[in-house]
């Protein structure tokens, strides 16, 4: 509670959560959707290829307002990107070598001017090396107010073509043939993706921007089937890490923001990959354990029903050992027997063998009747 | 040329050696992202065996960095397996993770030491020189050149020695598989190398501009050559090329010289983007204007040939009337008709168009291919 008291009344802290909330769930929503689009590391590119675009306005404007830099990083952001498209559309280098390769050498010129600029005999430039590993206690309101702005434009325009997303998500082609135009909406997406990042790259740094990209959307695909839930949870997702790591990091000496964030969403995945629900690891293996006890019941029974049939008397008892013998390649006779009596379709004859109650002569009866009428 | 800027700059030229050649292969088999996950990821190994040993040019650095590269590339693998992420999500879910706890293990306790969060991201050359190896109390040259030397004739040998396999399993790893080549234990031998080169580069240029060192060379050499082993030549060079060029650059400039490396190697792949013969933009555009032409000067003696000695060829087969039928530009017609004449395709008596022999034979060919 007293936590949470410094959080309410503690200016920077609620500056730092409050601006870490809007990235969080804007890089949420749109990092779902370039997790659908198989586009997970653009985000990797566009944010270090923002670099160069920092340290050149602050070369031309000489001003290190926050919304000037911005409009540098998503300049070079985007032209970075657009570059990526066009080297893979025009030669035969593939996706990932153009990734690559305009992610580290727009870096490398990113360093070039950075490292020039600080040689420069001009104290002003302080503080740009922030961008590197991000910084959310450097968070000023007006920061957090121009994220807010950006924020909120990004997730209205991304509502109002909500449809068209969808579609360029799951079938392109069909939205083509549907005239759309297809182009443009791509060239959107990735403009709103390339603004996206950059409003995150003050607090969390051109080097870790991707994981807030990739890692909410990939740890809410694993909760739902529907693409405005999936959305929805990437969005709560995002702001929880960001808010979590970057006040964290607030509060801790000598801990940075964006690598705290990164591990708070590592977290969140981890739980997602194994928690979640119909898809996760965990829920996978009980699925596939209670099947596989089930058909071991349901081969038993069918084992004692062909037993019954070859003998005259059909309550005629029959020991263990040849069960655990007609059994071998599915095993669990012993769990099986047990749960055929509990559910009276077997019982225990006087000598301690084993026989079919009526019961279990009709339902054995029923399913190997099903089982020769399948194909 | 003063001594320390000659052993910078053949530093410079191992590590863009020694990059470029795994960075081939990693552009073939569509891994170049890898690279990037991996140079990330050995921060976390270095940082754990610099714990372990206290020094930064151990070699055991190199082993955990190694060991490091392939665990990365096996959690990525091992999340792709689950079919809960595809890959591309799967590299961008493990590097930031793997980087993170590198990053924050540094910033924490290793503050004091030398080894701070920018020297592994962005690496620093020009005091690479200050680092001595002496043997038998006499100074043979840079730590870091021998260093890097070694690791590149280990790229060297490896190549060299498993050549054939590394061709075979690249192009048609199925086939590979087939010969009894193990292409999974080749995957793994490369990821490893890539790491220790990774390891043995960062100190130089930096983790990030790893990535650039091994990718932007091989993938200029891509658009320039046809051959394996000629794109392993040419991917070297320009390594080097990019690493003495970057070099003067920085010194003018003042800057860093990991990134002048970065940009001239960028720089390079930009002008063969342009320019590569078959390749490149400008012989992509000239194709398509030639293309236009000769395609132009089929329809014209298509055209020609189809009214030709029929009564409406006097109607159809003069140039006023080209623009309407084909749907040309005035302009452009009286250009394409221009060519086929000069060309000796096309000859012209009282305004009419007729078809000389050759024009003839050109257009039957042009209908029947």
């Amino acid at each position: 509670m007293e936590f949470l008291g410094d959080l309410f009344g503690n200016y920077t802290l609620r500056t730092v959560g409050l601006g870490a909330a809007f990235l969080g769930i804007v890089n949420g929503v749109l990092g779902s959707f370039a997790v659908l689009r198989r586009q997970s590391l653009l985000g990797d590119a566009i944010s270090h290829a923002a670099l160069p675009g920092i340290a050149l306005a602050f070369l031309l404007t000489g001003s290190k307002a926050t919304i000037v830099l911005l409009l540098g990083a998503a300049a070079a952001g985007w032209v970075g990107t657009l570059l990526v498209m066009n080297i893979v559309k025009n030669t035969r280098v593939k996706y990932d070598s153009a990734l690559g390769l305009v992610l580290s050498v727009f870096f490398g010129f990113g360093l070039v001017l950075l490292t020039y600029i600080q040689r420069m005999p001009v104290a002003s430039q302080a503080g740009l090396d922030t961008f590197l590993f991000g910084q959310a206690a450097t968070l000023l309101a007006r920061d957090v107010a121009t994220i807010g702005i950006l924020g909120l434009a990004v997730l209205l325009i991304v509502l109002a073509v909500w449809k068209e997303f969808k579609l360029l998500c799951f079938d392109p082609d069909f939205a083509r043939s549907l005239g759309f135009p297809i182009r443009w909406l791509d060239v959107l997406l990735i403009t709103l993706l390339v603004t996206s990042i950059v409003i995150g790259l003050q607090t969390v740094g051109v080097v870790l921007m991707s994981a807030m990209v990739v890692a909410p959307a990939a740890a809410a695909r694993q909760w739902t089937d529907r693409l405005g839930a999936m959305v929805a949870i990437s969005a709560f997702f995002g702001a929880l890490a960001g808010v979590g790591g970057a006040l964290v990091s607030s509060l801790t000496a000598r801990l940075p923001a964006g690598p705290t964030i990164v591990l708070c969403l590592t977290a969140i995945v981890l739980v997602s990959l194994l928690a979640a629900p119909n898809r996760g690891v965990v829920w996978k293996w009980a699925r596939e354990r209670v099947n596989r006890n089930l058909l071991q019941t349901e081969a038993v029974l069918a084992d004692l029903y062909v037993l019954a049939m070859r003998h005259e008397d059909l309550g005629h008892g029959h020991p263990i050992s040849v069960l655990r013998t007609m059994s071998i390649g599915h095993g669990g006779v012993d769990r099986s027997l047990e749960v055929l009596r509990e559910r009276g379709l077997v019982r225990v004859t006087a000598d301690g063998t084993w026989s079919l109650t009526p019961r279990g002569l009709s339902e054995a009866g029923r399913l190997s009747g099903t089982r020769e009428e399948g194909p | 040329m003063t001594a320390p800027q000659v052993e910078i700059q053949l530093i410079a030229i191992v590590v863009a050696v020694s990059c470029a050649l795994p960075g081939t292969f990693l552009v073939l088999r569509r891994m170049a992202m890898m690279s990037d996950a991996i140079s990330h990821a050995i921060l976390f190994g270095i940082v754990l065996a610099f714990f372990v040993t206290r020094d930064l040019t151990s070699p055991f650095l190199v082993v955990a960095a190694a060991l490091t590269g392939v665990l990365t590339v096996s959690l990525v693998e091992l999340l792709n397996r689950t079919g809960l992420v595809r890959e591309d999500a799967a590299i961008g879910l493990t590097f930031p993770a793997l980087f993170s706890i590198g990053v924050i293990l540094v910033a924490r306790y290793a503050g004091s030491v030398h080894l701070d969060t920018d020297s592994v991201l962005l690496g620093e050359l020009a005091f690479a020189p200050f680092n001595r190896l002496e043997v038998m109390g006499y100074d043979i040259g840079p730590k870091a050149f021998y260093l890097m030397a070694c690791i590149m004739l280990l790229n060297v040998l490896f190549i060299a020695v498993f050549y054939k396999e590394l061709k075979l399993a690249t192009f048609d790893a199925s086939l590979a598989g087939v010969f009894g080549f193990l292409p999974g234990f080749l995957h793994y031998a490369l990821m490893a190398l890539v790491s220790v080169t990774a390891v043995g580069a960062f100190e130089a240029v930096g983790s990030i501009l790893v990535v650039a060192l091994m990718i932007a060379p091989p993938t200029t050499a891509y658009l320039l050559v046809d051959r394996l082993s000629l794109m392993l030549a040419v991917s070297a060079l320009l390594g080097a090329v990019s690493a003495v060029a970057g070099y003067w650059v920085a010194h003018a400039l003042d800057a860093s010289i990991a990134g002048s490396m970065a940009s001239v190697a960028g720089l390079l792949f930009g002008v063969a983007y342009l320019a590569a013969p078959g390749r490149g933009l400008v012989a992509i555009a000239l194709r398509r204007v030639r293309q236009r032409w000769e395609f132009a000067q089929a329809m014209l003696l298509v055209h020609l040939y189809n009214h030709e000695g029929l009564p409406e060829a006097v109607r159809e087969n003069r140039l006023p009337n080209l623009p309407d039928h084909l749907k040309w530009d005035p302009r452009f017609a009286e250009r394409v008709v221009a060519t086929a004449r000069r060309r000796g395709l096309v000859e012209t008596r009282d305004s009419l168009l007729f078809l000389t022999d050759s024009g003839r034979a050109t257009a039957m060919e042009a209908m029947v291919g």
